[in-house]
């Protein structure tokens, strides 16, 4: 029998559902929560069967990540849900300077169960300030996780890990694929963090995709096979802990690496998995490195620009075939764009 | 109750008058931030304060972590970056932590840990206990706007907080005109358009600064919400280290001698 299909934003609801009745003392809350849209369907009608768990909190980041803190500190476990990743930097001062680093500075092992959620917007003219995706940037930061869902089953995996695990992190989500469905189990499970997730095999290279770049890359695996030239694909899926393990297996069997990243390349997460292989796999390398990010720019509001904006598979195909030395070929399937998805705001 | 808070100022008074004493040794290697000249605010709201409750301060907090029971051999410990500090050497001055007496610990980051204790606060009532959760910070704090940010959600939700403002008329070496109006002077007042009642006592005087947190922690206890306490004070020595600072000019030995 085929396995339940459900949409990533009913994983994340299912999942928050499942841990609010887990754990008596989680509480779900930030800006919208119990409003009727849920965030974007994430968080609809918890509120009514946890009325005093799923909380609605007012527009003050800082303090509502200060909020979070406190309350770990003293017994509870928090979700704290951002309907842009942008506005975390509103709240870094606690992210960075305090969840992060509380229970080290204070010579502690204790948990820290603070979990941020943040989605990644796109499309429909998002711009500069509404689209931004800083998986690097807290990645940075010791003592922080920060993970990626790409799938529904991921979405709900990695965000029971994130509370059961009772430590500070991120999960990062991606407002385009909130709408896409996947094999879900009903029961609760958790993914573990720092465990990349094999999409497709191939022995000509290797792309280690995150979160929506997974499907770009699944699309120029088909029009790469066409060629000739077989891809493997990694869904990376948790950023820190990253599972170098499973990259540098990988990247030794097809000697060449293509980082296919939702976020700017310098000093980014792509340029982390350049230094790992170059580290610690430089000699299996049989081509340079190839890093898919988006142009050093903000994001471009107006749709032909945007379009333009955002890599998508057939560069990843392209810059696969420029690294090993292959000459292109037209694309034989067709590419949806930007503008002809079904958008949403 | 007399005795008892002239025991806790005391104990504050002599426990960095050691730091200052020691310091010049170079034997404890974190920037200190002395309370001394304060000691009545801390005193008089931890007197007011069980073990059960919270307690939160700042980068100038040995008065509030020793006034609310911390351990004093585990702070003298700390500041000389040794395994067993009460923070296993990995905080320093800035990170006194006792979570066996409800201190939560302290941040370096001005007005960091306000938001945290109306979340100990929001915890404590989530998990239906009496807890209060008390936050120390100076004058300066309630220029972030974090301060406002939490006042508004403490009075939301009528948390049990007390809001403690050690206001010691400076920031680093920069006194109170050229960073708040003088319509806004009254730091206490700052909770009005919040409804939050806001008391100002002379920070100085340990009995004023008692009675003021007694009636702020029973109404909290009662459900009746926060407050906000401005102690005014003075801090004797200079923002960090262990001397008076009227060398550097920006205030006289006149007004230190006051």
């Amino acid at each position: 029998m085929p396995e339940r299909q459900i949409t990533y934003a009913e994983a994340l609801r299912e999942a928050q559902h499942q841990m609010l009745a887990e754990f008596p003392n989680l509480v779900v809350m930030g800006l919208g929560v119990p409003d009727p849209g849920g965030v974007f369907g994430s968080t609809k009608d918890l509120h009514k069967d946890f009325p005093t768990r799923a909380l609605d909190l007012p527009l003050s980041e800082e303090a509502n990540a200060g909020v979070a803190n406190g309350m770990a500190l003293t017994g509870m476990r928090v979700i704290n849900v951002h309907q842009r990743v942008d506005f975390l930097l509103v709240c870094a001062n606690q992210i960075v300077n305090h969840s992060a680093k509380w229970r080290y500075m204070f010579g502690s092992e204790a948990a820290m169960p603070v979990v941020y959620r943040a989605v990644i917007g796109r499309g429909w003219g998002q711009g500069a300030q509404h689209s931004q995706s800083l998986h690097s940037l807290f990645a940075h930061i010791p003592g922080f996780s920060v993970v990626m869902p790409a799938t529904a089953g991921d979405a709900k995996g990695l965000l029971i890990q994130a509370v059961r695990a009772g430590q500070p992190c991120l999960v990062l989500e991606h407002r385009n694929l909130y709408g896409i469905k996947g094999e879900v189990p009903e029961k609760p499970y958790a993914t573990p963090f720092g465990k990349a997730r094999l999409v497709r095999e191939g022995r000509h290279a290797t792309a280690v995709a995150v979160s929506q770049m997974v499907a770009e890359a699944e699309k120029a695996a088909e029009i790469l096979a066409k060629e000739g030239v077989e891809l493997e694909i990694l869904d990376a899926r948790s950023i820190r802990p990253l599972d170098e393990e499973a990259i540098l297996a990988s990247v030794r069997k097809t000697g060449a690496l293509v980082a296919c990243d939702t976020s700017w390349a310098f000093c980014g997460f792509s340029a982390e998995l350049a230094a790992l292989v170059a580290e610690k796999a430089f000699r299996d390398l049989k081509a340079p490195v190839a890093r898919v990010a988006l142009p050093p720019i903000p994001t471009p509001s107006g749709p032909v620009l945007e379009a333009a904006y955002y890599p998508n598979a057939l560069t990843i195909a392209a810059e696969t075939r420029r690294i090993l030395g292959r000459r292109g070929e037209a694309p034989s399937v067709s590419i949806t764009n930007e503008r002809s998805q079904r958008e949403s705001w | 109750m007399h005795e008892d808070l002239y025991r806790r100022m005391l104990l504050l008074r002599l426990a960095e008058e050691k730091v200052a004493a020691l310091y010049p040794q170079q034997e404890m290697r974190s920037p200190v931030h002395l309370y001394i000249g304060q000691e009545a605010v801390a005193a008089g709201v931890c007197a007011n304060l069980k073990t059960t409750d919270y307690a939160l301060g700042s980068h100038r907090s040995h008065g509030s972590y020793l006034a609310q029971g911390g351990s004093l051999k585990a702070m003298f410990a700390e500041l000389y970056g040794r395994r067993d500090g009460c923070a296993a050497g990995r905080g320093g001055s800035m990170h006194m932590v006792d979570e066996s007496v409800g201190f939560l610990g302290t941040s370096a980051l001005v007005g960091g840990t306000i938001p945290m204790a109306v979340g100990a606060a929001w915890s404590a009532r989530l998990r239906g206990t009496d807890a209060v959760a008390a936050c120390f910070f100076g004058d300066a704090a309630v220029e972030e706007g974090v301060f406002t940010e939490s006042l508004n959600l403490a009075a939301l939700h009528r948390l049990p907080v007390l809001f403690v403002c050690e206001n010691n008329l400076y920031a680093t070496c920069t006194p109170l005109a050229p960073r708040q109006p003088a319509a806004a002077a009254e730091i206490r007042r700052r909770g009005e358009p919040f409804g939050i009642p806001g008391v100002r006592v002379d920070g100085n005087d340990v009995l004023a600064v008692h009675e003021a947190a007694a009636t702020a922690v029973a109404r909290a206890r009662k459900g009746e919400g926060p407050t906000l306490l401005e102690c005014m004070t003075y801090r004797w020595k200079g923002h960090v280290g262990p001397d008076a600072d009227t060398h550097l000019g920006y205030r006289s030995q006149v007004e230190l001698d006051l």
